[in-house]
């Protein structure tokens, strides 16, 4: 295979001792779009968040360029779920735009020119660079989301990891975020998207990984598309796997024998 | 007004200590709450006032005297344990934030007035400035004070200042602020520290209850006035340093007056009325874009009408009676006087004895608004596929809202159509 952006490594999460996660082990090639794809409460967000750092893990570890998030943060960029934040603090769209160039080596230093021009293309690129002095909750949906990914661009990363971009966004958005994928890609970037739907995914994305607790395919998407591995990913509950989960909340036992 | 004239000069000492302390108090417990109110932990402010009383207690008892250092760093000791004793029992157990802040505040206080009361029967001489960590005696303000105020107000600032992006960032989205690689935990303590630190010191002029107020009142109000966190910032302190010189004025003139509780009254009619009178965010600015609204739609409707009937006679410049106006749409008779009035202020019609007619700039408006009508009519009718006789509603709302640049790409994109779907003519300027 060619050059791994992501591998997650028996990766297993719980809230309050309960997983959400279990097992989930797959290597994702760099310079594709791919679609992490599942129904709603299948741990999309959460396998997100475990990958970026945000969440303990269980078990388990995640390789970036196969090395440490913290060795390669400069080169991982994340746009959280658009709902995840409160859109009437206080900014305009070049603020947050600017949130993008933010580094732990420039604390307590002031934005630089350069900076802001980084993030005047990031706009542009998105389309939004007329809105740059708007405040933020005069946006609509889809502008907020694309202000979300301008942010992440502007830190000039290789890898892209999204939460749900295409949620509640008009069609102007969803093709630009589209366009924005495709030259992504003529880059040679990577992009990591989470997505629940369907009847999309195929269009959208080259290579899928179908979620639903653990991991229920990984791959081109050709090979993903069968009848038996969407019924597994989006048919019926996974009875063991639920109970086995809960019971290991009530008994409080150790996901892992340490 | 000899007393008012005394207190604005200055020349009393002891005035000037009570009024400088709390303006700075007041200003840097604003700037400080500004973060709080933002990262929507209002109540954490009230947590802390309550928490810091055993820690000022006990430090009295060890240092046996009431140095404003001293008891500042006892307040800032217990105002932390407190803060990591939420965060640890709203992480370890299923209770929620607000009830580990509950029980955390009812403990710490319960353990602060049992060692004030302590402290009181022990007959110490030097207790009498304990009780203003209770419920706040800013008229006792010592020049000692002052300094110690102005440094820590100095020192807030400047974390403030120098970290003001993370802070920014960590109060927007801490998530990122943590994927990007910042020290959120670092930054966290740091806020978490400036908030101790400014209750610690505000605490002794507003007392234990009314201290949350003082923290995020001032940003509730300041929010109304802004879009940007700088300046947001910025109103809030001021709004924090005048109600610290309104609450000590107003004691000054009438002594028996305390003075936290006017700080906390200043506070809350400067947050109200920012509330109602606010441009663009405040309720009475609301209120009257309702009313401009009101009245363009109005006084479009009655041109609209003058143009209605001069396209039904074949002439546009004919004279018209009120009552011919009144009667042919529907305007209540009040309406039409007020809105002919506005119209005529504005040269779109004009007078003559008894009748109105139209004038050229009025003609031009009427035609526009006419047009936009027909344009949207003949838009619905042809890109949604409504029925002819199911637009007309809603071009009515619409066509007092479609600006110049909707018009032309309207126009492009039914291409400049003459006809509207009940077949009248669409008028264009003509040039
Ligand atoms: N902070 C949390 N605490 C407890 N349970 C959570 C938390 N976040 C998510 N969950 C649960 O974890 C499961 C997976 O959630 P999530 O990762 O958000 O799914 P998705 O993004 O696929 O919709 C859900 O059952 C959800 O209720
Ligand atoms: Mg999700």
């Amino acid at each position: 295979m060619k050059n791994i952006a992501l591998e997650t490594h028996n990766l297993t999460v719980s809230y309050n001792r309960r997983p959400v996660l279990w097992n989930v082990d797959f290597e994702l090639p760099s310079g594709q779009i791919i679609g992490i794809i599942g129904p709603n409460g299948s741990g999309k967000t959460t396998l997100l968040k475990a990958i970026m750092g945000l969440v303990k893990t269980s078990s388990g570890y995640v390789k970036i360029f196969d090395q440490d998030l913290d060795d390669v943060r400069d080169r991982v960029s994340y746009v959280p779920q658009r709902e995840s934040v409160d859109w009437d603090f206080p900014a305009s769209v070049m603020d947050v735009v600017l949130m993008g160039r933010y580094r732990s080596s420039n604390l307590f230093k002031k934005i630089s020119q350069k900076d802001k021009d980084i993030a005047a293309e990031a706009l542009e690129k998105v389309g939004m660079l007329e809105y740059s002095g708007r405040q933020i909750n005069q946006l609509s949906g889809g502008q907020q989301q694309r202000v979300f990914i301008a942010r992440s661009l502007a830190q000039g990363a290789d890898l892209y990891i999204m939460d749900e971009p295409f949620v509640g966004v008009d069609a102007a958005t969803e093709e630009a975020i589209l366009n924005l994928f495709s030259e992504m890609k003529k880059e040679g970037k990577t992009v990591i998207v989470v997505h629940h739907d369907l009847q999309t995914a195929k269009a959208y994305f080259d290579w899928i990984v179908l979620l639903n607790t653990r991991m229920v395919a990984a791959g081109p998407k050709e090979e993903i598309f069968n009848e038996e591995l969407l019924q597994e990913a989006y048919g019926g509950k996974l009875n063991v796997l639920s109970k086995v989960g809960e019971l290991v909340r009530e008994k409080d036992f150790p996901i892992r024998e340490k | 007004m000899n007393s008012t004239l005394e207190f604005l000069s200055f020349s009393d000492p002891n005035v000037r200590f009570v009024v400088i302390g709390t303006m700075i108090l007041g200003a840097t417990a604003a700037m400080v709450g500004t973060f709080s109110f933002l990262r929507k932990r209002a109540l954490v402010g009230d947590a802390i006032a309550h928490s810091i009383l055993p820690g000022v207690c006990l430090s009295f008892l060890i240092s046996g005297e009431k140095d404003p250092l001293w008891l500042i760093l006892g307040a800032i000791i217990s105002g932390w344990v407190s803060l990591l004793m939420i965060d640890g029992i709203s992480r370890t157990t299923k209770l929620k934030n607000d009830t580990a802040i509950g029980i955390v505040l009812s403990v710490f206080f319960g353990a602060g007035i049992l060692l004030m009361t302590m402290i009181q029967h022990s007959g110490n001489a030097a207790q009498a400035g304990l009780d203003k960590f209770l419920f706040g005696k800013a008229a006792s303000l010592t020049q000692d004070d002052i300094m110690v105020f102005s440094g820590i107000g100095i020192a807030l600032i400047v974390i403030v200042l120098a970290l003001y992006k993370e802070f920014k960032l960590v109060s927007f989205n801490p998530d990122y602020a943590k994927v990007i690689g910042l020290p959120v935990k670092f930054l966290e303590f740091l806020l978490a520290t400036i908030t101790i630190l400014a209750v610690a010191v505000g605490i002794q002029a507003v007392g234990v209850v009314l201290m949350a107020a003082l923290l995020i009142t001032p940003a509730s109000g300041a929010r109304y006035w802004t879009d940007r966190l700088g300046k947001m910032i910025i109103i809030a302190s001021l709004f924090g340093a005048v109600s610290g010189f309104i609450g000590s004025y107003i004691s000054y003139i009438a002594p028996s007056m305390p003075t936290g509780p006017w700080v906390v009254m200043a506070l809350s009619v400067l947050a109200i009325g920012s509330i109602w009178f606010a441009p663009k965010r405040g309720v009475f600015s609301k209120l009257k874009l309702s009313w401009q609204n009101r009245d363009k739609i109005l006084t479009e409707n009655i041109l609209k009408l003058f143009y209605h009937l001069g396209e039904d006679e074949g002439d546009f410049e004919k004279p018209r009676s009120f009552k011919q106006l009144l009667t042919s749409e529907r305007f209540k008779e009040l309406e039409l006087t007020k809105g002919l009035k506005m119209l005529k202020k504005n040269n779109l019609l004009r007078k003559k004895g008894e009748t109105w007619f139209i004038t050229r700039s009025g003609f031009k408006e009427a035609s526009r608004i006419v047009r936009l009508h027909r344009l949207w009519e003949l838009y619905l009718n042809q890109r949604l596929k409504l029925e002819p006789d199911h637009v007309h509603n809603d071009a009515e709302a619409i066509e007092h809202i479609i600006t110049p640049e909707i018009e032309s790409l309207l126009e492009k994109e039914l291409d400049r159509p003459t006809i509207d779907p009940h077949r009248s003519k669409i008028p264009y300027p003509t040039e």
